[in-house]
């Protein structure tokens, strides 16, 4: 269990550290926001429908970017092949480097949701809507992430086979995630289906993305 | 002979020199006799001719599932078992597989003209195809990203398991999604309880197509063996001193 | 305790590296691995840290803890270093204590048995190539296992960080672990040589 935390300090700290932070995918999420407008017009109507989906779209891409580095750093240094030969399961270590992701990269675009929200003229339903959403749908995207993560790494143009691998099967997060977000806002009763099952693809997540995931990467350190 | 027999690359390319030749030809006959009765077959009542392309279709979308199948078998051959001749099948099903769903896809597509009046409609199970076609596309970008063979066969075999999850979670939110935003027409594909008439060239061409699966995927893992023999060969040369 | 190797074959790329090696390191004992390059001494580091897969044989260690696999009770000391840039010295070494598992010793005596104890709060990114070679073998120290693994020990340290190394070997050998080592220079220690590939 120390080691575990250990780990989570340890990827939290680096990831604070450098690079940036915790802003940078932020950053990113904005202008993917800010973009929008450009390319569909500063309709606000058509901005507040298209809003969810806007965010939910942002969020997805902003979280793919981040997962690159997941794995790739610590096989380039090394450190990798000493955490298969710790004592601590290989599957607790990828569901832990998950979890530290998930904070850095995953928690302050939820965070970022509000203001966003502010910029696509959403109002605060939707707004509470998309980020409750997120919160629940972002774990999803990471697991699922990960495991291409996991498949990529030790490849040199990593980045973009892992958004190939990844994105098709993050699409039913994206499907549930923004059907409750709008559900929330024209219908409230419809909200809890879809709601539900984005809570269900994050659990199954939680499972089966750390199992995968060190599966491929004790077979990938050859 | 037993399985473990074929298991050895070299009884493999023999049993499988003799049986191509009559795998072809049963295919070649089956699929003329199929095309056959679905020329002869009646016109559909609302649709006319074009419900046809049916025939071709909805064989190709029923092998393009059927492949991530084989190769998700072929997955846990390599990982579990280590079986030889797993990587191969997993390597020579993918080209094959994407191939009968691209197939899929524009059959369906043409299919679509006639009735929705364009060549794309975000139809639920038109969009699942889709998805699996991108899914297949990328399996077969790891198989080439993967310098070594054998780490790319076990790297494809862990993305193969787990698109096989989820692929079923895939169809189901997309058919969700459908409902949720119902196209204006409603489709009707020859409807639910097909008559004898169309059911039989059907599944005639969907043995066809299954057979012609089988050949081309027997002939595509005998190419494999032959070429990592010659890779060997290859390495084996370089790693000779100089004479 | 006793490090047994038998009938170890590896392949990579779908080149055989070596076939039918055998080996053994008592407690106590050391091993320098050597041969040509290519010929495969960190490949075979890699097989008993459990980072490579044999292709045949297997690897045995007796006498140690029969619930963990030779590989949890290894250490591997590496061409790379396991260092982050952003964390200090002492965050670096820290971490692997912790993280590792295993009977865990003071830290800053790992660091004062290196020499790095008065950069303790130092970014690892300044550190010199000698020193983060340093922290690398602080990491041996920091955290008790009976065997170490060691590629090339004493690449890109001077002739101090030589012999700081030998002492600590001598250290480790004499508390009844066991090393295998590959190399190209000599150790600095007695070690039975285990030659792999052909002879010249």
């Amino acid at each position: 269990m120390t080691a575990l935390i250990a780990l989570l300090r340890r990827d939290i700290q680096v990831a604070l550290r450098i690079g940036g932070g915790a802003l940078i995918g932020v950053l990113f999420f904005l202008i993917v926001v800010v973009l929008m407008p450009f390319a569909v017009g500063p309709d606000l109507a058509l901005l507040k429908k298209l809003g969810p989906a806007i965010l939910w779209l942002g969020a997805l891409l902003a979280s793919l970017l981040t997962l690159d580095r997941l794995f790739a750093a610590d096989h380039d240094d090394g450190s990798l092949d000493l955490l298969t030969m710790s004592r601590t399961p290989l599957e607790l270590i990828c569901l832990t480097k998950a979890v530290a992701h998930w904070l850095v990269a995953g928690l302050p675009l939820i965070v970022a949701t509000p203001i966003l929200g502010l910029l696509l003229n959403l109002d605060g339903d939707a707004t509470l809507a998309v980020a409750l959403t997120l919160l629940a749908g972002t774990p999803a995207l990471t697991f699922t992430g990960m495991i291409g993560a996991a498949l990529a790494v030790a490849l040199r143009r990593g980045g973009l086979l892992l958004a190939v691998l990844v994105l098709p099967l993050s699409i039913p997060v994206l499907i549930f995630g923004v059907a409750a977000s709008n559900a929330a806002v024209i219908e409230p009763a419809g909200f809890g289906a879809p709601f539900s099952i984005l809570c269900a693809l994050s659990l199954a997540g939680l499972v089966i993305g750390p199992l995968a995931a060190a599966a491929s990467l004790r077979h990938g350190l050859d | 002979m037993t399985l473990i027999d074929l298991a050895n690359p070299t009884r493999f390319l023999s049993l499988t020199a003799k049986l191509l030749p009559w795998l072809a030809a049963a295919t070649a006959i089956l699929l003329a006799v199929g095309l056959y009765q679905s020329a002869m077959a009646p016109d559909d009542y609302q649709q006319g001719a074009t419900v046809k392309i049916m025939f071709i279709h909805v064989p190709n979308a029923w092998l393009s599932m059927f492949v991530w199948g084989v190769m998700s078998l072929s997955a846990l051959g390599t990982l579990v078992w280590r079986h030889p001749l797993a990587d191969v099948s997993a390597k020579a099903a993918a080209p094959i597989g994407a191939a009968f769903t691209f197939l899929a896809l524009v059959t369906g597509s043409l299919w679509g003209r006639p009735m929705w009046g364009t060549y794309w409609e975000w139809d639920a199970r038109l969009t699942s195809v889709l998805i699996l076609f991108l899914m297949y596309l990328g399996l077969i970008a790891l198989w080439r990203a993967v310098e070594d063979p054998s780490r790319a066969a076990r790297a494809a075999a862990v993305l193969t398991l787990v698109g096989a999850i989820n692929i079923p979670i895939i169809k189901f939110s997309v058919d969700w999604w459908n409902t949720l935003h119902q196209p204006a027409s409603v489709l009707r594909m020859g409807g639910s309880t097909l008559d004898k008439a169309f059911l039989i060239p059907l599944l005639v061409m969907a043995v066809a197509f299954s057979l012609l699966f089988i050949t081309l995927h027997l002939a595509a893992m005998r190419n494999e063996i032959l070429r990592r023999r010659v890779r060997a060969l290859q390495m084996q040369q370089a790693s000779q001193p100089r004479a | 305790m006793r490090l047994t190797g038998s009938q170890l074959r590896c392949v990579r790329g779908g080149r055989e590296i070596f076939a039918g090696l055998d080996f053994t390191a008592d407690a106590g004992e050391a091993l320098a691995v050597v041969g040509a390059n290519g010929a495969g001494k960190t490949s075979l580091l890699r097989l008993i840290a459990g980072l490579i897969a044999p292709a045949g044989g297997s690897v045995t260690f007796v006498g140690g803890d029969d619930d963990l696999s030779p590989a949890e009770q290894a250490h591997y000391l590496g061409h790379r270093d396991a260092l982050k840039s952003a964390l200090s010295v002492m965050e670096n070494l820290a971490f692997w204590r912790a993280a590792l598992g295993g009977e865990a010793t003071n830290i800053d005596a790992a660091l004062n048995a290196v020499g790095l104890d008065h950069i303790a709060q130092l970014p690892a990114a300044f550190l010199s190539a000698g020193q983060r070679r340093r922290l690398s073998i602080a990491r041996l120290l920091a955290v008790k296992r009976p065997i170490w693994l060691l590629d090339e020990p004493t690449s890109s340290l001077d002739a101090n960080g030589q012999a700081m190394m030998a002492d600590l070997m001598r250290n480790h050998l004499s508390g009844g672990g066991v090393i295998v080592a590959a190399t190209h220079l000599p150790l600095g220690i007695p070690a039975r040589e285990l030659r792999i590939g052909a002879t010249a």
